[in-house]
């Protein structure tokens, strides 16, 4: 279930022993939000961010994606395990993270069942989660299990903020009244209130904004790209540090545009091609023993101060 | 077969035609197929007559749904799903994948 009202106060104990999260491998990818320009840190770099991490420590939250529950095609019979097993690794890091957001496609093809499902796994983990819907997330007849369930306090089609650890968080919802021939989709509505949610904020206010397509044009032959999200950057120039989490593409890709850090995160469910490398986007069937080396989660980290933003991507496995 | 029995096959085809032709009809309505495949619509522009019938079906692990603005809207396509459209009126019919919108197709209707 989603909650959209964190205070600092309760997350005081969470933002300690980031050492533990860092040196954390199996998983994600995992996040530093330190007050500067973020950036990410490859598994190669982790022994690096560990130490880094020794230093007195910040909040530390997850992020899971993609993890459509109900498919099971020949790319991965059992999307519901490989779920259950990303849970499994969190629930087996030495120090919980403060909360987990989900960017979308929590379900394959919106059935009840799924969602039914899904939310069985996720709460195994016992975070508060915090979710913006994918375009599988909205395949029902009457488009409501997805706002019923997870959208309670949210504007719209489900966008919302808010602050947890010094940080602000927004959830934008690009899956809606998508235009034929074109990408992802904020709209006017959307657009609006996030430049009132965001006027008046100060502008060292870390700001990390989460949605499920990118928010930035990742490849558009595949549609991996938001038409509208321009404006939406607009409105966070002069932010200091500017952090975007996205899923739909089922890979790590991450860009860094001045003070803004583009990021991808894994699916728990099944890879998908790089961009170009294939006919087109879609399940993409690996070697059994290969899977959980392209399946994951992340996880950030923040910490108040002069040093960057790391993230860390880990995969399930290897 | 004997004169009678022809003229009668004759007959019993006349009263078949007729029952199957609407007036403005076609004399032979026809059910063309789109595949889906690599989410991508083949064939990607199709010319049919007014009366045919057009049947997409998704050979994608992933699902797709069609629409066409105010026209027509298929439900959520799953593998192997299949969705029909009767055109009933001559015209182009664009139609895009309301799940990946960059897939678009177009049939003309004439």
């Amino acid at each position: 279930m989603s909650h959209h009202d964190h205070h600092d106060e309760e997350r005081g104990v969470s933002r300690r022993k980031v050492l533990e999260c860092m040196t954390w491998a199996g998983t994600g990818v995992l996040w530093t939000i330190s007050g500067g320009v973020p950036r990410s840190l490859g598994l190669v770099d982790a022994a690096k961010a560990a130490e880094k991490a020794a230093e007195p420590a910040g909040m530390t939250f997850l992020q899971i994606s993609d993890s459509h529950v109900g498919f099971d095609k020949p790319a991965n019979p059992n999307a519901l395990g490989t779920l259950e097993e990303a849970i499994g690794k969190i629930n087996a890091m030495p120090k919980k993270p403060s909360f987990m957001i989900h960017t979308g496609d929590i379900s394959h093809l919106s059935k009840a069942s799924e969602f039914d499902d899904a939310d069985r796994i996720i709460s195994q983990a016992k975070l508060d989660v915090h979710y913006v819907p994918g375009e599988h997330d909205f395949l029902d007849e009457e488009l409501k299990f997805y706002k019923e369930r997870y959208g309670k306090g949210t504007m719209g089609a489900g966008w919302y903020s808010f602050d947890a650890g010094g940080v602000h968080f927004v959830g934008l919802v690009n899956v809606v009244n998508l235009k034929a021939g074109g990408l992802g989709n904020l709209g006017t509505e959307q657009l609006e209130w996030l430049e009132g949610d965001l006027k008046g904020r100060s502008k060292s206010t870390p700001v990390v904004v989460f949605a499920h397509i990118p928010l930035w044009t990742v490849y558009p032959e595949w549609g991996w790209g938001t038409e509208d999200s321009a404006k939406a950057l607009d409105y966070l120039k002069g932010f200091g540090s500017v952090t975007v989490l996205n899923g739909h593409i089922h890979q790590v890709m991450q860009k860094v545009e001045g003070n803004v850090t583009f990021h991808t995160a894994r699916s728990t469910a099944f890879p998908q091609p790089a961009p170009g490398t294939a006919p087109s986007p879609g399940p993409m069937k690996v070697d059994a023993s290969k899977l959980r080396s392209v399946l994951g989660i992340a996880s950030v980290n923040f910490k108040m101060g002069d040093q960057p933003l790391a993230i860390i991507d880990t995969p399930l496995q290897g | 077969m004997t004169l009678t029995a022809l003229r009668s096959l004759g007959a019993s085809l006349a009263v078949a035609a007729a029952l199957l032709l609407q007036p403005g009809a076609p004399a032979h309505a026809e059910t063309i197929t789109v595949s889906i495949d690599n989410f991508t619509f083949t064939p990607t522009e199709l010319k049919v007559k007014v009366g045919d019938t057009v049947t997409w079906t998704n050979h994608d692990d992933i699902p797709h749904a069609i629409v066409s603005a105010g026209k027509f809207r298929s439900k959520t396509m799953d593998t192997d799903d299949s969705f029909s459209f009767t055109f009933a009126a001559a015209g182009d019919y664009k139609y895009f994948c309301s799940l990946h919108p960059h897939m678009t197709g177009m049939i003309k209707v004439e």
